[in-house]
C-alpha cells in the first residue's frame, strides 16, 4: 500500500471533521506520523486502532479491470460434468468400472476407487457465438454464454467440504487464514460510508466450512465478511430496541457523541475520534441497510427477471442483493448456497438446484450488464471441488446414482471485471477424471482475481508470526488466457 | 542457488509458506533477477547462515539478568521503573504523572478481574491516604476469584478452547471442566512450571489427581474433523500439527510450524527439528476422562467402599476361596482354541472408516456415526475351516474404552455373515461386491456362543438371517458395556477351497430401529479357527490372559480383582451371593460432565518426516527430541510430553520466562515489549527494552514461576500507574507508546465489554465455572453451521454470566463477542487484534443482554442514587466509568433525560416497552418511581453504556 495514499486518504476525512480540530487540539504531524507508521506495516500492534482508516479507499498496485466482486459460492460441489463438462466418451463406458491407471491411487471419501463410470444423463449442446457446451440444466445461462468464461480445467488440493471450501475461499487448508473477501477489502477498502465491504449471503444449508469462509483470519477484524440475515434487518442487532424511536436513538446518539468528544478534548487518544466515527456509521448504517434489503423497491421487470419475491428468501432474491449491494459501493459480495452435495441421484438434484440459481445467476449478468457495471464487476460462480466420472451408491447410506467428491478437475465460470467473455478455457480427458490442457489451480484463480482487482498477488501480504502471509501463499500465476 | 533457499528481496515471505501441494515452477527472469539483488544486499541466507545468524539471535541466548540501572529519578518505585527511565532519560522525556486514584482502581480492578470497580470499593479507595492502600487494593483482587477467570480467559486464548469440534459437523464436545482447572490454577497462582507440567503431561506424572489429568485438555482442544468421508489418520495428523503450532507459540513465541514442509527460511529451525518435536507430542490416544461433581464422586466412593467390603467379607466367610480359584485358574489356563486373528487385506464401512491396527483389529474413526456396516476382504490358503471368533476390544480413543464407538461405548451387532468364493475364480472388489451382499456362497452357521449376553440380546441372533434387526449385545449398564467381549460362530459344516478362499465378512450394526442408544463397534478383530466343532468361547479375554501369565503374588490388586471376577461368574454356587455385589453398582451416578485428555499409548508411535509436509509421503523416522537451536534435553529425559514439559521450564531454556512475560506485559500494556508477542525468533521486532524484558523474565523464574508476584511487580511499578493521557508532544514523539512515557489506554477485550455492562446494572451473576451458557442468539446465525444445535437460550442463574462461559461454536463463534475481536479458536491465539468497528457499535447499543443491562442501570440509580436527578446521574455514571461526571458531561446527560421524560409524557408512548424486557411480568419498581422514570433512565443507561470511556482502560 502507498503510505502517501494512506495518508492522503485520513487526511481528506478528517480535515472535514471540525470536532478533530476543534476539540482534540492535535496536529497534523501526530497523525501524518501515525499513518506513515501504519503504512509501513512496522507497528503491528496498531492495526485495527481505527476502522476508518483501514477501510479508507485505497488504489492497488496497477489500475484494475474490476473494482468490485460477487462471488456465488455454490457449496456441497456441483456436478461439472451434469453441467458443463461434455464427456460423449462416457457413454461408452457407462456402468464399466474406471481403469485404474486413470485413478492412479486416489482416494474417494465415500466410493471404493474401482467404482463404475456414470456417463451424464442431461443433453449437451453449443450455445452463443462462442458455442460453450453447456447442459440442459442451465438453459438460462446458455442464453447469456457469450458473456460468460468458462474455466473446465480447475483444480484443487482438497477432497472433503470443510478442507475444501475453506481452501477455495483462503487459498489454506488450515482454518484461520483471511479469506479472499477479506483480502481484496484489506487491499481496496470500501466505497461504502454506511454498508460493511464485505457481505456474504447465505440461501441454502448451513457451511461446512462455517465462518471461517468468510474470516479475517489474522487481519484486523474490520476485514471479515458480514452475514446478512434474512428479512427487513439484516445486519446483527441493527433495530433499535423496541420502543425505542427515531427522535431518542437520534437524541442519545447526540449526547454519546458530545461525551466522547468531550472524553476526547481531555485524554486526546485518537482511538476516540474513531469510535465517534463508528457510532456515526452504525446510525447510517440502521437505515441504509433496511432501505438496501426492501427488493420490493424494485420494478416488476427486475424481479421478474432475477425470479425474486420479496419476503421469500431465496438464492435469486440473494442475487439481486448483491447486484444492490455493489451498486452501494460495497465492495465484495458473496453468496454461499450449500446445495449441491449430489452423493445420490445426482441428476435429481442437479435439475432441482439449476432450477433454483439459473435464472438469477442469467440475470444478474444481464442486469449488471444493463446498468454499464458489468465491465467492472467481476462475477464468479463455482463449488470447492468437483465430482467424480464414477458412481456412488451405497446400500447402507441409501444412495444410488450420485457422484463423489472429485479434486482433480472441475468447472467454475466468471463474468465481467476484465475476464474475456465467451471464452473455454481447459480441457479434461475422456472421463472428466483429469486435466489435460490449461490447468488451473485454485491458487492461480485467486491470482488471477487479485490482478484483475489490480492487485500483484505476489505484494498484497500481511506480517504475521514474522512472516509475510498472502492470499496464493507462494503459489498462484495469473491466468493470462483469461484476460479480456 | 534455489527459489528455496533465497526468497526475492521484494517479497521476503515467499519462500516461508507451507508448500503443501509442491507445484514447482522455473522462476520468471525478473524474480531471479530479484533474487540476485536480495543475495548481493546479504538479506538471503543459507542455512548455515541461518543456523549462525540463530546462534547469537538474542532470543536464542541464555538469560542473564541484567544490571538494574542506577537513577535518581524520585518516580522509582522498583526495578521495571529504573529500565523504563533509563530509557525515557536517553530520550530526552519523563514518566507522566501518576493516574489519579479512581482511574487507578478501576485501571486495576479491570486488569485483574476484568470487572469494574464496586462503588463502596471506589469509595473507600478513594478516601483512604495511607500509604499501603494501593497495595492492599492488589491483594484484595488478586485474591478474588474473578481474578482467577480474567487471567484464565487470556491463557484459554492460547489453549484454543472451544465447546465443539470445528470443521464441518462442528459437533458439541464437552472439555469445560478443563476450562475451570485453568480458572482455579491461576486462583491458586499454580506456579507456571508445574502448570506447564500439567497441562503438557500431567498423566504422566506419578499417581496424577484428577485435575493433573483434566489439564491435559491442553492439547486436546485442536479441532477434530468428523466430515463423513474423511480419512481418519489424516485428520489426527492434523491435530498434531496442531499441537506442534500450539506449544510453539504458546512457550516458545517460535513459528515452529514454519517448518513442516521444508526448513524454516529465518529460524534456525530444521525440518527434522520440526519432526522431532511432534514425535515428542504423537505418543498418545484420546480417552475422554468422566467428572462427577462432588456429590456422584461421593457416591461412587461409597459405593466402592461398599463393593470392598463385600469382597472382604466374602472372602473371609469363604475360605477356601483362594483355592477354588488357583483350582479355576489351572482349569482355564489354556486359552480355548486355536484362532488365527484375520489380517485384513481390505475393508470398508461407510461413513465410519476403519484403520489397522498392529494387533490386526480394526479401529474406527472419521464421522462417528452410531450404526454401520463394516466389511472385511480376507483371503486364506486354509480349509476346513469351522468357525470364526470376533472379539469386541477396548481402545482408549474409543468413549469410555469403547468396545462401541459413539456416546456410552456399547454395542449392537444385528447379524454376522460371511460369503466365501474359491479364490482362482474371485475377482478384484467390484461395484457389485462393495454394495450389495450376495446371497451365494454364504457359509451357514448353526451355533453363535458369547461370553456374555445381555437378557434379550443372546449370540444366537446374530445368525438368524436378519441383518437389520435384534442381535447380540453384551451389557447396558455401566461399567459392564464397556469390557472387552467376545463371540465364536460355529459353521454348519467345515469349508473353505483348495486353491485360497476370499471371503468376504461383514458386521451389520445397522438396525433398522433399536431401543439401544449406540450400535456400532468401535474396534474389532475376527480371527478363525480349523479346530473341530464343537467350538467354544474363551471365558477370558485377551487381556485377563496376560494377567493370568504373570504369577499369583506380582499381581497388582486390580488385576488380582478382574480375574476374581471372571472366577466368580463362572463359578455357579457363588451366583447367588455376588448378586448383592452386583446389585451395589445399578445406582452407579452417571458423571455430570466428561472432558478430552490424553493418555500415552502403550507403545510409542514412530515419527516420521513426511516428504514436503504430505502425510501420505512419509520417509525415515525421526526420534523425539527438541529443535537443536535450543538447550538439549538432559541425558536421561523421557522422550515424551512429560520431557518435553520439563524441558518447556528448566531454568535454561531461554525462551519460555521471556515470552511468557512479553505476554503479561501485552496484557497490561496493549503491545508487548516485542509486539510480535508471538514470534521472538530472527524476524521478530526488536524489544523495546531488552534489559527489562530479561530482567523481568529471570526475576518471574526467581520468584518460582508465580503469576501473582508478576503482577504485584508490574501493577507496582510507576510506569504502571502513570496516567495514559495523550501528551501532545508524546502523540508526536512515540503514538504507539513504545517508550512508556504513559499508561496505556486501551478498549477492553470481548468479554469485558459485556462484564461491565453486567456488572454495572447489577444483573452480573458472579458464579465462577460450570457447564458454558447460552446468552440470546439472534435468529438466523446457527442456521450458517453446516452442524446447528438447539440453542436453548439459558435462564435462572445461568443468564446473565460472565461472557467467557459462553458456549463457543466453532462455525458460528457468538457474534457479539467476536465482533469484538474474540479469537475464534480455531488455532492458538496469542495476541487479539483490537479493533473498532460500527458493527460494535450496534453491539453495545441493541444487543438483547447491553439492553437489559441498561433496564437495570436505570432502575438502580433510581433506587440507590438519591432523591435528585444529578444525584441519580452521578451513581450511574459510576457504575459505568468509576469517575464523577463533569458539569459539561452531566449537562448533556440531564439533557437526555428530560427529552425522554418528555417523549414519555406524550400521548400513545408506550414507556413500559422500553423500561421492562418482559411489560406484563415487570420488576419491582424502586419507591416512588414511574414507568416513565424507568424508561427515560433507560435512555441515560443506554448512553452510559455506550460511552467509549466505558469499555475503555484509562
Amino acid at each position: 500500500m502507498s503510505m502517501l495514499h494512506d495518508y492522503l486518504a485520513e487526511h481528506s476525512r478528517y480535515q472535514t471533521r471540525r470536532w478533530f480540530f476543534r476539540d482534540c487540539g492535535l496536529g497534523l504531524g501526530s497523525l501524518a506520523l501515525g499513518a506513515l507508521l501504519r503504512g509501513s506495516g512496522r507497528a503491528e500492534a496498531a492495526e485495527g486502532a481505527s476502522s476508518r482508516p483501514l477501510l479508507a479507499p485505497k488504489a492497488p498496485h496497477h489500475p484494475p479491470k474490476a473494482k468490485r466482486v460477487i462471488y456465488l459460492f455454490q457449496a456441497g460441489a456441483p456436478s461439472q460434468l451434469d453441467l458443463f463438462d461434455y464427456k460423449p466418451e462416457l457413454a461408452k463406458w457407462n456402468g464399466k468400472p474406471v481403469p485404474p491407471e486413470v485413478v492412479k491411487g486416489q482416494q474417494y471419501a465415500f466410493i471404493k476407487p474401482d467404482a463404475a463410470l456414470y456417463a451424464s444423463e442431461f443433453r449437451f449442446a453449443k450455445h452463443g457465438q462462442s458455442g460453450a457446451e453447456i447442459s440442459d440444466a442451465m438453459p438460462a445461462l446458455a442464453r447469456v454464454a457469450d458473456d460468460v468464461a468458462f474455466v473446465r480445467s480447475m483444480t484443487t488440493d482438497a477432497f472433503n467440504h470443510a478442507p475444501g471450501q475453506i481452501f477455495m475461499n483462503t487459498g489454506s487448508q488450515q482454518f484461520g487464514r483471511p479469506s479472499m473477501g477479506a483480502w481484496v477489502t484489506y487491499g481496496l477498502g470500501s466505497e461504502s460510508q454506511d454498508l460493511p465491504a464485505f457481505v456474504v449471503l447465505n440461501s441454502a444449508g448451513g457451511l461446512s466450512g462455517g465462518s471461517g469462509n468468510f474470516g479475517s483470519g489474522f487481519l484486523p477484524t474490520v476485514y471479515q465478511g458480514v452475514p446478512f440475515r434474512k428479512g427487513s434487518d439484516p445486519v446483527l442487532y441493527l433495530a433499535n430496541p423496541a420502543g425505542v424511536s427515531a427522535t431518542m436513538q437520534r437524541r442519545t446518539l447526540d449526547a454519546i457523541k458530545e461525551l466522547n468528544e468531550r472524553r476526547l478534548a481531555v485524554v486526546g487518544d485518537p482511538e476516540i475520534a474513531t469510535r465517534i466515527h463508528s457510532f456515526e456509521m452504525a446510525y447510517r448504517m440502521q437505515f441504509s441497510a433496511p432501505e438496501l434489503v426492501d427488493i420490493a423497491s424494485e420494478p416488476k421487470h427486475i424481479l421478474e427477471l432475477y425470479g425474486a419475491e420479496p419476503g421469500k428468501p431465496s438464492y435469486a432474491n440473494n442475487c439481486l442483493l448483491a447486484r444492490r449491494l455493489v451498486e452501494r459501493g460495497v465492495r465484495f459480495v458473496q453468496l454461499f448456497h450449500e446445495a449441491w452435495d449430489h452423493h445420490s441421484d445426482v441428476k435429481g438434484g442437479v435439475k432441482a438446484q439449476s432450477a433454483a440459481t439459473d435464472r438469477a445467476n442469467a440475470a444478474l449478468i444481464r442486469d449488471l450488464k444493463d446498468r454499464g457495471m458489468l465491465d467492472d464487476t467481476l462475477v464468479i460462480w463455482g463449488g470447492e471441488f468437483g465430482r467424480t466420472p464414477m458412481v456412488e451408491a451405497s446400500v447402507e447410506l441409501g444412495r444410488s446414482l450420485g457422484r463423489d467428491h472429485h479434486p482433480q478437475a472441475f468447472t467454475i465460470w466468471m463474468a465481467g471485471g476484465g475476464v474475456k467473455p465467451g471464452l473455454t478455457l481447459g480441457e479434461t480427458d475422456d472421463f472428466g477424471f483429469h486435466v489435460v490442457k490449461d490447468r488451473v489451480h485454485v491458487h492461480d484463480l485467486h491470482a488471477t482475481l487479485l490482478h484483475l482487482l489490480g492487485f500483484d498477488h505476489t505484494k498484497l501480504t500481511h506480517r504475521f508470526q514474522g512472516r509475510d502471509f498472502r492470499l496464493t501463499d507462494v503459489h498462484g500465476e495469473v491466468v493470462q488466457d483469461l484476460l479480456a | 542457488m534455489t527459489s528455496e533457499r533465497n526468497p526475492p528481496a521484494t517479497e521476503p515471505q515467499t519462500g516461508n509458506a507451507l508448500n503443501r501441494s509442491g507445484r514447482g515452477r522455473l522462476l520468471p527472469p525478473v524474480i531471479a533477477l530479484l533474487i540476485a539483488l536480495f543475495v548481493s544486499r546479504g538479506q538471503g541466507a543459507s542455512p548455515t547462515e541461518i543456523q549462525k545468524r540463530g546462534a547469537t539471535h538474542w532470543a536464542f541466548r541464555p538469560m542473564r539478568s541484567p544490571a538494574i540501572p542506577g537513577s535518581t529519578d524520585a518516580r522509582i518505585r522498583n526495578p521495571i521503573d529504573s529500565f523504563v527511565a533509563a530509557r525515557l532519560l536517553k530520550e530526552g522525556l519523563a514518566f507522566s504523572p501518576d493516574a489519579d486514584s479512581t482511574t487507578l482502581l478501576r485501571r486495576i480492578s479491570l486488569d485483574l478481574t476484568g470487572l469494574p470497580p464496586a462503588l463502596d470499593a471506589l469509595d473507600a479507595f478513594v478516601s483512604d491516604n495511607s500509604s499501603d492502600a494501593y497495595d492492599r487494593a492488589v491483594e484484595r483482587l488478586l485474591r478474588s476469584p474473578h481474578y482467577g477467570e480474567k487471567w484464565a480467559r487470556h491463557w484459554l486464548d492460547t489453549a484454543r478452547y472451544a465447546d465443539s469440534n470445528g470443521f464441518e459437523k462442528d459437533r458439541t464436545r464437552s472439555v469445560w471442566p478443563y476450562r475451570d482447572y485453568v480458572i482455579r490454577s491461576f486462583n491458586a497462582d499454580l506456579p507456571f512450571d508445574q502448570f506447564t507440567i500439567e497441562q503438557l503431561a500431567g498423566d504422566l506424572l506419578d499417581e496424577p489427581t484428577r485435575d493433573q489429568r483434566i489439564a491435559t485438555g491442553f492439547l486436546r482442544n485442536s479441532m477434530v474433523n468428523m466430515e463423513g468421508g474423511i480419512e481418519p489418520e489424516k485428520f489426527r495428523v492434523e491435530t498434531i500439527i496442531d499441537r506442534v503450532d500450539a506449544v510453539g507459540r504458546t512457550w516458545l513465541g517460535l513459528t515452529i510450524a514454519c517448518a513442516q514442509c521444508h526448513d524454516h527460511k529465518y529460524d534456525p529451525i530444521r525440518m527434522t527439528d520440526y519432526y522431532g518435536f511432534y514425535g515428542l507430542l504423537n505418543q498418545d490416544d484420546e480417552p475422554k476422562l468422566e467428572v462427577p461433581n462432588a456429590a456422584q464422586q461421593r457416591r461412587r466412593e461409597e459405593i466402592v467402599a461398599s463393593a470392598n467390603n463385600f469382597e472382604t467379607d466374602w472372602a473371609r466367610s469363604t475360605p477356601d476361596w483362594s483355592a477354588l480359584e488357583a483350582q479355576w485358574e489351572a482349569r482355564v489356563a489354556e486359552p480355548v482354541g486355536h484362532w488365527e486373528a484375520l489380517d485384513a487385506k481390505e475393508w470398508h464401512s461407510q461413513p465410519l472408516k476403519f484403520e489397522k491396527q498392529e494387533d490386526l483389529s480394526l479401529l474406527g474413526g472419521g464421522d462417528i456415526y452410531n450404526n454401520s456396516v463394516l466389511r472385511i476382504w480376507v483371503e486364506t490358503p486354509l480349509t476346513h475351516i469351522t468357525g470364526f471368533r470376533l472379539e469386541a476390544l477396548n481402545n482408549a480413543n474409543l468413549p469410555f474404552n469403547g468396545p462401541g464407538v459413539d456416546a456410552d461405548g456399547g454395542f449392537q451387532l444385528c447379524e454376522f455373515t460371511v460369503e466365501a468364493t474359491p479364490l482362482a475364480t474371485s475377482k478384484s472388489t467390484t461395484l457389485t461386491a462393495t454394495n450389495t451382499a450376495s446371497s451365494t456362497n454364504l457359509v451357514h452357521f448353526h451355533k453363535a456362543i458369547a461370553d456374555v449376553e445381555a437378557p434379550g440380546w443372546p449370540a444366537m441372533a446374530t445368525i438368524d438371517g436378519n441383518t437389520t434387526q435384534g442381535g447380540w449385545a453384551s451389557a447396558f449398564t455401566f461399567g459392564r458395556r464397556n469390557e472387552e467381549r467376545r463371540i465364536v460362530f460355529e459353521a454348519e459344516k467345515p469349508f473353505g477351497f483348495e486353491g485360497g478362499t476370499r471371503m468376504l465378512i461383514s458386521l451389520h450394526c445397522k438396525p433398522k430401529e433399536s431401543p439401544l442408544p449406540n450400535f456400532m463397534l468401535g474396534c474389532v478383530r475376527v480371527s478363525m479357527t480349523t479346530d473341530p466343532a464343537p467350538l467354544a468361547v474363551d471365558p477370558l479375554s485377551s487381556k485377563q490372559r496376560r494377567i493370568l501369565q504373570i504369577p499369583q503374588a506380582q499381581r497388582t490388586a486390580d488385576q488380582r480383582r478382574e480375574l476374581l471376577h471372571v472366577f466368580r461368574t463362572h463359578e455357579q454356587a457363588f451366583a447367588t451371593t455376588w448378586q448383592a455385589w452386583d446389585d451395589l453398582w445399578k445406582d452407579w451416578p452417571k458423571a455430570e460432565a466428561t472432558t478430552l485428555a490424553l493418555r500415552a499409548r502403550p507403545r510409542p508411535r514412530v515419527t516420521r518426516l513426511f516428504k514436503r509436509g504430505d502425510w501420505q509421503r512419509p520417509l525415515e523416522a525421526v526420534s523425539p527430541d527438541v529443535p537443536a537451536i535450543l538447550p538439549r534435553l538432559p541425558a536421561h529425559a523421557p522422550l515424551n510430553r512429560l520431557g518435553l514439559a520439563r524441558w518447556l521450564v528448566d531454568l535454561r531454556n531461554p525462551l519460555t520466562a521471556r515470552v511468557l512475560v512479553n505476554r503479561v506485559w501485552q496484557q497490561y500494556f496493549g503491545q508487548g515489549l516485542v509486539p510480535t508477542v508471538e514470534d521472538l525468533g530472527t524476524r521478530s521486532e526488536t524489544p523495546s527494552h531488552p534489559e527489562l524484558l530479561d530482567w523481568l523474565a529471570t526475576e518471574f523464574m526467581r520468584r518460582g514461576w508465580s503469576f501473582k508476584e508478576l503482577h504485584r511487580l508490574i501493577v507496582g511499578s510507576t510506569t504502571y500507574r502513570q496516567s495514559s493521557r495523550a501528551r501532545a508532544e508524546l502523540l508526536g514523539r512515540d503514538p504507539y507508546n513504545r517508550l512508556l512515557a504513559r499508561g496505556a489506554r486501551t478498549r477492553v477485550d470481548a468479554e469485558s465489554v459485556q462484564d461491565i455492562a453486567l456488572s454495572a446494572s447489577g444483573l452480573l451473576n458472579p458464579k465462577v465455572g460450570g457447564p458454558s451458557v447460552f446468552p440470546p442468539l439472534p435468529d438466523g446465525v446457527m442456521q450458517l453451521s453446516y452442524g446447528p444445535i438447539p440453542w436453548n437460550t439459558s435462564e435462572g442463574e445461568d443468564r446473565y454470566r460472565r461472557a467467557m462461559y459462553t458456549f463457543w461454536k466453532r462455525s458460528v463463534p457468538y457474534p457479539a463477542l467476536t465482533t469484538f475481536d474474540a479469537p475464534s479458536a480455531e488455532q492458538s491465539c496469542v495476541r487479539r487484534v483490537r479493533s473498532n468497528t460500527p458493527l460494535q457499535a450496534l453491539v453495545t447499543l441493541n444487543e438483547p443482554t447491553f439492553q437489559q443491562a441498561a433496564r437495570w442501570l436505570g432502575w438502580r440509580a433510581l433506587r440507590d442514587g438519591g432523591s435528585t436527578d444529578e444525584a441519580r446521574l452521578d451513581h450511574a455514571f459510576r457504575l459505568c466509568v468509576s469517575r464523577q461526571p463533569d458539569e459539561l458531561e452531566r449537562a448533556a446527560l440531564l439533557r437526555l433525560l428530560a427529552s425522554s421524560r418528555a417523549e414519555f409524557e406524550q400521548a400513545g408512548r408506550d414507556a413500559a416497552t422500553v423500561a421492562f424486557s418482559d411489560p406484563k411480568n415487570p420488576p419491582p419498581m424502586p419507591p416512588s418511581a414511574t414507568v416513565r422514570d424507568l424508561a427515560a433512565w433507560t435512555t441515560v443507561s443506554r448512553a452510559l453504556l455506550n460511552l467509549d470511556e466505558t469499555i475503555t482502560k484509562e
